[in-house]
């Protein structure tokens, strides 16, 4: 379980969020653009330092500003998903999901096995020598996701995970990147703008505004309310 | 939606009444009006054509005169003169030693530069890039006023027995003097064109800073640096002004090619000729190698 309490000062409001996500649960965070959804990922992944309050996952304090505790990003076990995919171009897509594996100094051989099973999973096997801006958008995006779970996250958070895609493979791989998520069983916030995303992904749901959290519930609810405000505001347009 | 589609239909009905009105100009005023603007199109493309050829032919000339003045054999006789063998010789020797110097020293400086700010960061950069807007020769003298023997650190060094002014180091320092912004610079442009976010993304996969550094940031920006590095050996295989001024001129130990192109031209032309050949053919290799080396361009994710 996720338990976060964290202020953080930026440039144009204060952060002040208090939230969690229980074990296996997917939290889907909307919002408009700038209200400090991204920088909130990056705070919990260690990126950005809060400046204060307390992160903790599964019992264990990643940041604790009363303690003095503040763990580096390399041993905090959280998997990200960038919204760019941040792939390494330098790398074949067997490197990039690697990477991880080798970082924590693995025998070759479980790398091989581990990144084997992951990439077949994925459906990369085939493409796995290409290099990784070489391959699809859809495949770009398994590769990420296939890189940050095999180093088996406690925690999983996707920033945007299909705004790179085009629409018609964003619905098969809502799809499928449920079904990868909910396999995990690891708690998960989803970055997103779109509604869509909210209802066929997400347990519940937060939305942000000005670095606060404005509205908390099912993601049903969420996404209903949100409908309806667009709704309205593009009635205001039109008169 | 229903709003999307109005402002974009708003939008189309605004684009097509400015299609309309720029049509009615067409019409109204005919061919005529499109012509003259042809006309000028080709003068202007033949003077940017004739620049062009002016400017290459600058260029080439003095080279193709080089070359035409003496003969290959020569060049070929000219390789076995131990001036001129010595001068190669410790030319490619600090030039490489500089290169060396200048990657090691400015590869972190750079990377701090491009990827944190500190007080007082606008004065150190601007530092960095001075010697090359500094003529070489006073950066020679300034050398010489810095380690010289009575100089403001030299006066220490020598108390210790350590001479630098006129010897081989004091070669290689003048080149590094002048040389390290030219790998700088570069650099640093080569690391904040990397995505931080890549480095994000290794650290939150376990990878230390430095292992982020060595194993994604560097193979990435590693174009760069590269043409980068070639940059600053090639003005270090040409310094002539600060050397001349700092280490003097001692066949085999600070004569290096530009200062023994000097010493010949005051007797014998044939031999700075020739070794000015090797110098280009140098020079020239080096463009073709940085040229080759960075084509290897990684594209983005």
């Amino acid at each position: 379980m996720l338990e976060i309490d964290i202020e953080k000062s930026l440039r144009d409001f204060d952060l002040h969020l208090c939230l969690d996500v229980k074990q296996g649960q997917t939290m889907m965070l909307v919002g408009d653009n700038g209200c400090g959804k991204t920088t909130l990922l990056n705070l919990i992944a260690g990126l950005d330092r809060p400046d204060r309050g307390r992160i903790t996952l599964d019992g264990r304090s990643l940041f604790d500003s009363d303690l003095g505790i503040d763990l580096p990003p390399e041993a905090r076990g959280v998997g990200y998903v960038f919204q760019s995919y941040a792939l390494f171009p330098h790398m074949s897509v067997y490197d990039n999901v690697a990477f991880g594996l080798r970082a924590r100094k693995m025998p070759a051989k479980d790398i091989d096995r581990k990144v084997k099973r992951h990439l077949e999973e994925a459906g990369l096997w085939e493409v796995r020598r290409a290099k990784a801006a070489d391959v699809s958008g859809g495949q770009k995006q398994r590769v990420a996701l296939a890189r940050a779970l095999i180093i088996e996250p406690k925690l999983l958070l996707l920033d945007e995970p299909l705004s790179a895609l085009d629409v018609r493979r964003q619905a098969a791989m809502r799809a499928e990147l449920r079904e990868t998520i909910r396999a995990c069983g690891v708690p998960c916030i989803i970055v997103t703008h779109d509604l869509r995303d909210v209802v066929s992904l997400g347990d519940n749901a937060c939305l942000l505004e000005r670095g606060r959290v404005a509205m908390r519930g099912r993601a049903e609810d969420v996404a209903s309310w949100g409908a309806d405000q667009q709704e309205s505001a593009e009635t205001n347009d039109l008169s | 939606m229903s709003g999307d589609s109005k402002t974009a239909e708003d939008g189309s009905f605004r684009e097509s009444g400015l299609a309309d009105l720029i049509n009615k100009e067409r019409h109204g005023t005919g061919r005529a009006v499109y012509l003259p603007f042809r006309n000028r199109d080709i003068a202007l493309k033949a003077s940017l054509g004739l620049l062009l050829a002016l400017a290459m032919a600058f260029i080439a000339l003095p080279v193709l005169a080089l070359f035409l003045r003496s003969p290959l054999p020569s060049v070929a006789e000219a390789l076995h003169d131990p001036v001129v063998l010595d001068a190669l010789r410790l030319s490619l020797m600090t030039s490489s030693i500089t290169t060396l110097a200048v990657v090691i020293m400015g590869t972190p400086i750079a990377y701090v530069s491009a990827r944190f700010s500190y007080p007082g960061k606008e004065l150190a950069d601007s530092l960095i890039d001075l010697p090359v807007i500094m003529p070489p020769a006073v950066a020679g003298i300034a050398l010489l006023m810095a380690f010289g023997r009575m100089g403001l650190a030299g006066h220490y060094l020598s108390s210790f027995g350590i001479s630098i002014a006129f010897t081989t180091l004091a070669v290689i320092l003048a080149q590094v003097f002048v040389s390290s912004p030219f790998y700088i610079r570069q650099a640093r442009t080569s690391f904040e064109d990397v995505d931080i976010a890549l480095e994000n993304a290794a650290r939150t996969l376990g990878a230390s800073r430095a292992r982020t550094f060595f194993y994604v940031t560097l193979p990435v920006a590693m174009n760069g640096l590269l043409s980068g590095a070639i940059m600053a050996f090639a003005r270090s295989l040409g310094e002539f002004g600060a050397t001349i001024m700092f280490a003097g001129n001692f066949q085999g130990r600070t004569q290096t090619m530009p200062l023994a192109i000097y010493t010949a031209m005051q007797g014998d032309l044939d031999v700075a000729l020739c070794i000015s050949i090797i110098l280009v053919a140098f020079s020239f290799a080096v463009i073709v190698l940085v040229k080759v080396l960075t084509r290897r361009v990684f594209k983005r994710c």
